[in-house]
């Protein structure tokens, strides 16, 4: 098969995990589309793999590990929204600019 | 054109329309079930690609353990559950022109670079059981040590992270205390 077809769908993937990280709202579905973009990664990981044809499966290796990172990024990334949700009663991270930097007059007003 | 070109493209149409769901949904509950959708697409083009072993730990830990961990950070965040307008921000547009450039320009970067390159998925050891474990414990056995203290650190931190407001409580009684001897 041609290697383009996967590295054009690997190319989709990344920008839809772009779109969803930069538009969402809601923290979970946020770190939705953050799977999406290391889910491509690993898409051309394997593709690379397959293409060289590597003898030590260095691509494939190495799209498992991505894996498991993303599975300890997930587990800490909602331990941290479940932190925030405790704390803010929300998960609207437009609504969470306690670090932002801002003119400190007005925000004053947006600190619990 | 061959078996596998058409297989992978109708899995990549599939995988690409349910990461568009996913990341346009308006509930949170039907994005995290169009990532299964999205994933097990995935799997498919990993089995296309030979990466056999790759594709079953997609499907257990990806399906398995991923979406059920989303569905559970939705609903202890009392995400709304039916479609609700506010679950994107305001700066839609912007986002999309971003992901639209970053899918351009990624694209035709690997398209033009990689021109003609061809998978002879047919002459590729398979990436099964075998060969996967034997690469890992052959040539990747320290990262793979790495990974376990790594999944280990983030499983005592998400624990001590979410604990339960035990630690709050005796702080805030301690708080009380030193508040109530003044």
């Amino acid at each position: 098969m041609h290697l383009s077809l996967a590295l054009v769908l690997s190319a989709l993937l990344f920008g839809l995990g772009v779109y969803g990280v930069l538009a969402r709202r809601n923290a979970v579905a946020l770190l939705m589309a953050v799977e999406l973009m290391l889910n491509a990664a690993n898409l051309d990981l394997v593709a690379f793999d397959a293409w060289f044809k590597d003898a030590l499966h260095g691509g494939q290796v190495f799209a498992l590990f991505v894996v498991v990172i993303a599975a300890a990024e997930v587990g800490v990334g909602l331990a941290i929204v479940l932190t925030v949700f405790r704390l803010r009663d929300t998960v609207a991270v437009d609504a969470l600019t306690q670090l932002a930097d801002r003119d400190p007059r007005q925000a004053v007003d947006s600190t619990s | 054109m061959t078996g596998a070109d058409l297989v992978f493209g109708l899995l990549g149409v599939l995988c690409a329309a349910a990461g568009v769901a996913v990341v346009t949904s308006r509930n949170v509950i039907h994005a995290a079930l169009w990532l299964v959708v999205c994933f097990g697409a995935l799997a498919g083009c990993y089995l296309v690609l030979t990466a056999e072993f790759l594709a079953w730990v997609q499907v257990l830990i990806y399906i398995g353990a991923v979406v059920v961990l989303m569905l559970f950070g939705a609903m202890l965040t009392r995400a709304p559950i039916g479609s609700h307008a506010d679950l994107d921000s305001g700066n839609r547009p912007l986002a999309a022109l971003a992901g639209v450039a970053t899918a351009g320009v990624l694209g035709t970067l690997v398209v033009s670079a990689f021109k003609g390159a061809y998978v002879d998925v047919h002459h590729t050891e398979i990436g099964d059981g075998h060969a996967t474990g034997a690469a890992v414990f052959r040539f990747f056995v320290l990262p793979f040590e790495v990974a376990s203290v790594l999944l280990l650190a983030a499983l005592v931190g998400a624990i001590v992270l979410t604990r339960p407001a035990a630690a709050d409580a005796s702080d805030r009684a301690t708080a009380a205390d030193v508040a109530e001897s003044r």
